[in-house]
């Protein structure tokens, strides 16, 4: 007979629990949802950029057989927001449309051809307003407002000055300021969005299918804007194609299906095109960046200053908490003191910007790692060593009260500078290729939700019944960075079992508990410790019932998994055994499992919304990227890219190198190709060949090495995995290129245009190339 | 107008009234119901929709559903024989080429029908393949691991 043993289930390479689903095209996801009977929706959008509406003329388009409901901004009064303090968007525009492509009116018919129809008979009449679409345009004295309530368009300014700069300033061997623009970019997911919903007229009841990142989020939104009590909604959240943080909010799209549905009684599918996806995109704001840095001769940092606008667009969304995240984010990565940050979020003509991957912190992050670079040249300092002389000693609190626990940067730097050779290749490189490097990090979710409701942050439900498999009920949304199977592993770690025992239901608001959401990289940490509470809590009953079983004290039980024992001589129950015995209690189990974070992670109060940032654990990340410059052509080749994360533990090593390489990925698009461009409100790059995402062609070999430092918080030591190296490969590109040909680009995307403008402008100056 | 179409999908013979200005992809997806064929694009830019037609990779949002009268079009529906996964879904399901999955059935095409006309093709050939399929969420490092490790599957005798 074998020796029984707990099966482990974490640290090893794991295939995602879903993925047969997924490479065999059964994965449903929202526009998947096809029944019979089902009405096509269509949204009438604003071909104008900022107008106030005088009237929006459906009769023509009612008239049209097939047409079984329109809605306009006069079916809904309402407004909507991700953030309780600024819910002054209207799914459907009321009085006044605040960019091109903002939702007027909608129309549900019999097929989609109907629905196409009917939208060309929809007459929109308007008083132009003047539109504005650059921050600086915005903020002009005397711009019109876009919002009452915002005068100068500004939705929200934030200032803060910890310590003193002036002071720090003048301790310097160096100062030096840089200006900084990075173009607007989207998240782009590869599903388009979509939503069903079918209204019950006989019960009052609402379901909606929606592709969503917070299935609780759109619950919320949904009551509010139909004014219907929350039990009598229903949210399915089927598989979602990818979010990056543009499904966090609620978009207008499921309030727009759930309106339509209930005017007709019926079920009406959404599927929106892909310019419409770009439309509503929620993406990263264009910012603008001023930023001066004070440097000892020996790479200490003595003062930072940072001036941040971001162009957020024509409504609120994320907007307040992503000013606030680019500043309170410039700590918690290097120990500083006597920082000013001066930021402000602008409202302007374009579509709305809200929370993309490493939301707030990435535009500043390459403002920040570009210039240290630059002073460390000058300085003639190894730019590992500036950073080395910087590093924060953990644990510790940052000066704007961040609680920094686990902090595994400087062997992030070790292992980048080991892989890639740097010290034996730095500054010998051939000509036009060049090594850059930088760091970066990011939370493990928001210590603190956006609708605080004093409730646990996270809760998991477990079922066992006379079958003998562990159900895990969750609301955390598997958006495809692999929540449900982190959960599988976890519970089946703490009961020693194979991961095949686990099921894990997702994504129904009426089986599931509710979820604060896939955002902000979260679900491992919080949602992963309260399975880790329930696992262990199911752990206890069934120790009690093999106990009672065995005769024996429950503390003598010994868990085996499949097997449970009273000591090695005993032979012992197996799982089935003592399940049935468990059983003879309470029939059915179910055990509840909870996490909390500890107030000390909430954030400070310095200054008015220090809580932003706070988290339990930050993630850690270095990058070393090896680059070829074109001088004739500008074109930039990444040949390879060095990227070490500290997620604290890796509970599934496939996932994590698969979420660190898609990180750096997306952050070679937003560094070298992507960009929403727009002329008078239209976004000229509304699709995917315009708005320029790499292709398999054009991406580099990106080798991972993870770094476990062993968070005291975290599931198993773990943090996030998902979002933090993003940001470092920005700076770590351009740096790279200026060791390659000593231009420093300062603005993003860097497209061979500009490297070749830049190259071009060196060699009629009369430069060497 | 509608017409017979006549055709072999996924090893079937059927014959459908087809309207012949209804794309291939909505034919499947919304008069036949095999779902597993995605939209992510509007025409031509992304690669989500990739199908099969007589074994060569081919977009089914540019191609009309009365084209492939006579042909054989094959789906991600039709891959995996006794309860087994193939060889190219076998490659991303345990290498991590897919993530979210919503570009994975067009991936898991183009690389099937580069695998079929080449079962060990090279680095390059692989990105050539490949080189019109966007995915958002993995940045393609693993999905070369997966057609690699699809075509070593593939010489051990497992279909691709």
């Amino acid at each position: 007979m074998n020796k029984p043993m707990p099966a482990h289930n974490i640290g090893g390479y794991v295939p995602m629990i879903d993925g047969p689903e997924k490479v065999s095209g059964r994965a449903k996801y929202t526009a998947d949802v096809i029944q019979p009977g089902q009405l096509a929706g269509r949204i009438y959008r604003s071909p104008y950029s900022h107008a106030e509406i005088v009237s929006v003329d459906v009769s023509e388009a009612a008239k049209l057989p097939g047409v079984m409901a329109i809605v306009t901004g006069a079916d809904c009064d309402r407004g909507f927001g991700v953030l309780p303090i600024a819910r002054t968007e209207y799914p459907l525009a009321r009085d006044r449309v605040r960019y091109r492509g903002e939702p007027v009116a909608a129309v549900a018919a019999v097929d989609d051809a109907t629905a196409r129809e009917a939208l060309r008979r929809i007459k929109l009449t308007v008083r132009e307003l003047p539109a504005y679409f650059t921050s600086k345009d915005a903020l002009a004295p005397g711009a019109a407002q876009l919002h009452e309530k915002k005068p100068g368009n500004i939705e929200r300014d934030v200032l803060f000055e910890l310590g003193s700069t002036e002071q720090g300033f003048a301790e310097a061997d160096l100062v030096r300021e840089g200006t900084y623009n990075c173009a607007e970019v989207c998240q782009n997911q590869m599903e388009m969005h979509a939503a069903v919903a079918e209204y019950d007229a006989l019960r009052e009841r609402m379901t909606v299918h929606a592709s969503t990142q917070v299935p609780y989020y759109v619950h919320l939104m949904l009551a509010q804007i139909l004014g219907m009590d929350m039990s009598r909604i229903r949210v399915i959240k089927p598989h979602v194609g990818g979010g990056f943080g543009c499904r966090t909010e609620t978009l207008n799209i499921e309030l727009i299906a759930a309106l339509l549905a209930r005017k007709c009684n019926g079920t009406v599918r959404i599927v929106t095109n892909r310019e419409e996806t770009f439309i509503t995109h929620r993406g990263r704001p264009e910012t603008d960046i001023k930023l001066k840095i004070g440097m000892r001769k020996d790479g200490r940092i003595t003062a930072v200053e940072c001036d941040c606008d971001q162009r957020g667009g024509a409504h609120s969304g994320y907007g307040v908490v992503t000013i606030l995240y680019a500043g309170s984010m410039l700590y918690a990565i290097y120990d500083l003191h006597n920082v000013k940050y001066v930021g402000r979020r602008v409202l302007t003509n374009t579509p709305p910007c809200g929370a993309f991957r490493g939301h707030g912190t990435v535009d500043i992050r390459f403002a920040f790692e570009s210039l240290v670079d630059q002073m460390a040249v000058e300085l003639g300092l190894d730019p590992f060593a500036v950073r080395r002389a910087n590093l924060l000693s953990a644990p510790t609190f940052t000066d704007n009260d961040l609680m920094v626990n686990s902090y595994g940067l400087p062997e992030c730097l070790d292992w980048v500078e080991r892989e890639s050779g740097w010290t034996k290749r730095k500054g010998q490189m051939p000509k036009g290729k060049g090594l850059g490097m930088a760091c970066s990090h990011y939370i493990s979710g928001a210590s603190k939700p956006v609708n605080w409701t004093g409730e646990p942050h996270a809760t998991v439900k477990i079922k066992l019944d006379f079958d003998g498999s562990i159900v895990v009920l969750s609301g955390a949304a598997d958006i495809g960075q692999g929540s449900t199977t982190i959960l599988a592993q976890t519970v089946a770690e703490v009961l020693g079992l194979d991961l095949a025992r686990v099921r894990v239901v997702t994504g129904d608001s009426e089986v599931v508990p509710k979820d604060n959401g896939s955002y902000s990289s979260r679900v491992t940490f919080m949602v992963g410790n309260a399975a880790l509470d329930a696992a262990r809590n199911l752990k206890s009953v069934l120790v009690n019932a093999a106990a009672r079983k065995l005769e024996a004290r429950p503390e003598d039980i010994e868990c085996l998994g499949e097997v449970y024992r009273a000591g090695r001589q005993d032979k012992g129950a197996t799982f089935d055994e003592v399940v049935t015995e468990a059983l003879k209690d309470s029939g059915t189990i179910t055990v509840t499992g909870n996490y909390s974070t500890i107030p000390e992670s909430h954030g400070g109060k310095k200054y008015r919304g220090a809580a932003i940032g706070g988290t339990m654990g930050y993630s850690y990340s270095a990058q070393v990227v090896e680059v070829t410059v074109d001088e004739d052509t500008g074109v930039v080749t990444v040949d390879k890219v060095w990227v070490a994360h500290d997620c604290g533990k890796a509970l599934n090593r496939l996932t994590v190198e698969g979420q660190v390489q898609g990180s750096v990925w997306m952050g070679t698009g937003q560094a070298m190709s992507e960009e929403a461009a727009y002329h008078d409100g239209l976004m000229l790059t509304a699709n995917m060949l315009d708005y320029r995402v790499p292709t398999i062609q054009d991406s580099p070999p990106i080798e991972v090495g993870i770094v476990e430092s062993n968070d005291p918080h975290g599931p198993f030591g773990a943090k996030e995995a998902g979002e933090g190296s993003l940001a470092a490969f920005l700076p770590a590109l351009t740096n790279a290129i200026a060791d390659a040909i000593g231009i420093r680009f300062n603005d993003l995307p860097v497209t061979p245009d500009r490297v070749f403008e830049a190259i071009e402008k060196r060699r009629r100056k009369g430069g060497s190339t | 107008m509608t017409r017979l179409l006549e055709f072999t999908l996924n090893g079937r013979d059927r014959a459908d009234a087809v309207a012949d200005n209804i794309l291939l992809l909505d034919f499947l997806r919304e008069k036949i119901g095999l779902t597993g064929t995605k939209t992510g694009c509007d025409g031509g830019e992304c690669g989500a929709c990739t199908v099969l037609i007589d074994d060569k990779p081919t977009l089914s949002c540019l191609t009309l559903a009365v084209t492939v009268a006579g042909k054989r079009v094959d789906t991600i529906e039709s891959l995996g024989h006794d309860g087994q996964l193939s060889a190219v879904q076998r490659g991303f399901h345990e290498k991590l080429g897919s993530q979210c999955g919503y570009c994975t059935p067009g991936f898991i095409m183009a690389s099937a029908g580069l695998l079929r006309k080449n079962p060990n093709p090279s680095d390059d050939e692989i990105l050539e393949a490949l080189g019109s399929n966007i995915c958002r969420c993995t940045g393609y490092v693993k999905i070369i691991e997966a057609v690699k490790y699809a075509a070593a599957l593939g010489a051990q005798g497992v279909s691709p």
